[in-house]
């Protein structure tokens, strides 16, 4: 189950399992009762969310609400301390099999990239899937060069990440997540530090996966990414869920407080 | 409301390119500059004339004893190429010479495709010169196996000990500095304290003082009948030494790679070890590849101080011939010609570092 060869039949199951309703939905990300502190500041307030194989949700709130924390802590770049995360059946603990076994399922896209600049773009594809899946070179320059096409910038794969635009760079991020074969993708405002005209050539990028049935979790102030792509749009304040809807109902109808300010905030601009 | 028009590019005035736009904007751009030029002019007049006559046109560079150079007022070379073996080879016994040249050949070996950016096999030969190479000079130059007599470590002397002990403190001290940074920066306490105090403690103390204990207070130590060279001594001593320094230069190599680059590694599923050796370390390094060549610069200037305790590198063989009554007044060829060996060795080792900054730039910022 956990090595998939084929994508693209992979991805056909998936997209089946989301539109047969008689197939019982599968809660891939559960997090119960979740809470974590930075010192004796309570960032995260038992945060309970399921998340079903998948599904695309987006994550908004105001900044320091707690939303790329939360993110972060399903794949342990930040421990939680009390509650539960358990991704595709295994709890994370502070055991390192589970820990490696989680990352390699779940896909990161950061707001600054965070590519290798040492490496060229194609090494940055192949690192990991040779060392942790430990494929071949030649089948991950294959992978590689594969997702380098989904995203349109395979002419790009002998440069440099310091000679690409942001919004190539974000792209080539997204495609070497995407090389770990993950099943689950996770973004940490992936536009935020774009400049403006390569906002979209990124958002395309993530419709298209999400339209192909990868189960993300979205953190982004892009409401037009998340009232076209989301299933739900889950609201954070201060380190709680304060609402969480499907979009038509989140934009138009925005049961709390909170919620009804930060949106009269965005929509202003 | 005017049309646009694209204008041609124009070729630049005169005044801003060429030798006399060099001269014009360097040496005669402010009145200051002017005089200053002027100034350095006559300095180089008056100096350079002497220091050519002494060194070259007057100098004596015939003959094979000191009576060759009471004939001129210049330079005695003679006195540096009669002692050129003792320079070199110091107390080396004459019949296995041959063995320290084969070694030097190897180390050039090694060293010189390092300067040629597309040497075939550069790499491996990198490589050889670190792992292969070490073991076949140690067993070449001390001998005692494969019918090849045994040389007493006493005996080494001149450049090939300052080579020795070079090369060893070098290789020896960029890993473990490496090992001693990571685990300054290690999130386990133990790892943390045992690297801090070891590094604490080394760079506390001067070099002099390390060789003097490593020399006279440490066999006072072993047991009875456990003694060990006295190179080798001195070369665990120049080596942790420096490693001590190499660690903190590497920590502030550590410490300016983004928290992302570790966090990105880490989403992949690459573990500490393999994020360390192939994310961040290959960045950190490459940041601080000036200090890491200032500290193997002053490492290599460092081993004449193992005069102190007994040991003759090329200096120390320069000192002990010229009080040599035979011959008189040459120190400062003497000193010149031991100035100019490491020179030309420190200039490379710079040289080799800017080539390799230039080489590993890929034009980035993160």
């Amino acid at each position: 189950m956990t090595k998939n060869p084929d994508a693209t039949t992979d991805t056909v199951t998936k997209a089946k399992l989301r539109n047969g309703n008689d197939v019982a939905k599968e809660d891939v990300i559960q997090l119960i009762d979740m809470n974590k502190w930075y010192g004796n500041f309570h960032v995260l307030r038992d945060i309970n969310l399921n998340v079903h194989r998948g599904e695309r949700i987006v994550v908004c709130g105001p900044s320091g609400s707690g939303k790329s924390t939360m993110i972060r802590c399903i794949n342990r770049l930040e421990e939680h301390q009390k509650g539960q995360i358990i991704v595709d059946g295994v709890e994370l603990t502070n055991d390192l099999k589970n820990i490696d076994k989680i990352r390699r399922e779940v896909g990161m896209v950061f707001q600054h990239f965070n590519l290798f600049p040492h490496l060229t773009i194609l090494e940055n594809l192949c690192l990991a899937p040779i060392w942790v899946r430990k494929e071949s070179r030649k089948e991950a320059e294959a992978r590689a060069m594969h997702y380098l096409e989904r995203v349109k910038i395979p002419e790009q794969a002998l440069k440099y990440p310091g000679q690409l635009s942001g919004g190539q760079q974000q792209r080539v991020a997204i495609a070497r997540s995407l090389c770990m074969e993950p099943k689950i993708m996770l973004f940490d405002e992936p536009t935020s530090a774009l400049d403006p005209e390569m906002i979209k050539e990124v958002l395309d990028t993530m419709v298209e996966l999400a339209e192909e049935g990868m189960t993300m979790i979205c953190v982004t102030h892009e409401m037009g990414f998340a009232k076209t792509v989301a299933d739900r749009v889950i609201f954070m304040a201060d380190g709680q869920v304060v609402e969480e809807n499907e979009p038509h109902e989140f934009f138009n109808n925005p049961q709390e407080e909170r919620t009804q300010k930060f949106l009269s905030q965005i929509i202003q601009h | 409301m005017g049309v646009y028009q694209e204008k041609p590019a124009l070729a630049p005035p005169n005044s801003t390119t060429g030798p006399i736009a060099w001269v014009r904007l360097n040496l005669v751009s402010t009145p200051l500059n002017t005089v200053m030029t002027l100034i350095a002019i006559y300095a180089l007049w008056q100096l350079l004339p002497p220091i050519l006559n002494w060194a070259i046109f007057d100098a004596n560079f015939a003959g094979d004893d000191a009576a060759a150079c009471s004939t001129s007022s210049g330079a005695c070379w003679v006195f540096v190429k009669t002692r050129l073996g003792f320079f070199t080879y110091g107390f080396y016994e004459e019949a296995e010479r041959w063995r320290v040249d084969v070694s030097f050949l190897l180390l050039a070996l090694v060293i010189v495709p390092q300067f040629f950016n597309n040497f075939p096999y550069k790499a491996w030969i990198g490589l050889a010169g670190l792992t292969v190479m070490p073991i076949v000079t140690g067993i070449l130059l001390l001998g005692g196996v494969f019918g090849l007599p045994a040389v007493e470590t006493h005996t080494w002397g001149g450049l090939m000990l300052t080579l020795v002990l070079s090369f060893v403190g070098i290789v020896a001290a960029l890993p473990i500095g490496v090992v001693l940074a990571l685990g300054r920066r290690s999130e386990m306490p133990m790892i943390r304290m045992v690297c801090v105090t070891f590094i604490e403690i080394w760079r506390g103390v001067p070099l002099i003082s390390v060789l003097f204990m490593a020399s006279v207070m440490l066999p006072l130590f072993l047991p009875e009948g456990w003694t060990f060279e006295k190179l080798l001594r001195a070369l665990i001593g120049i080596t942790l030494f420096q490693s001590a320094y190499m660690a903190e230069v590497i920590r502030g190599g550590l410490q300016a790679i983004p928290k992302g680059q570790f966090e990105a590694a880490s989403a992949l599923g690459l573990g500490y070890w393999r994020s360390m050796s192939l994310i961040i370390l290959p960045q950190a390094l490459k940041l601080v590849i000036p200090g890491i060549v200032n500290t193997f610069i002053a490492l290599f200037k460092d081993t004449t101080l193992v005069l102190i305790i007994g040991l003759l590198d090329i200096l120390a063989t320069v000192q002990a011939t010229i009080v040599d009554p035979a011959w008189r007044g040459v120190s400062t060829e003497g000193y010149i010609f031991a100035a100019f060996c490491f020179w030309v060795f420190c200039f490379g080792m710079s040289r080799y570092s800017q080539a390799l900054e230039r080489k590993l730039h890929t034009g980035h910022k993160r």
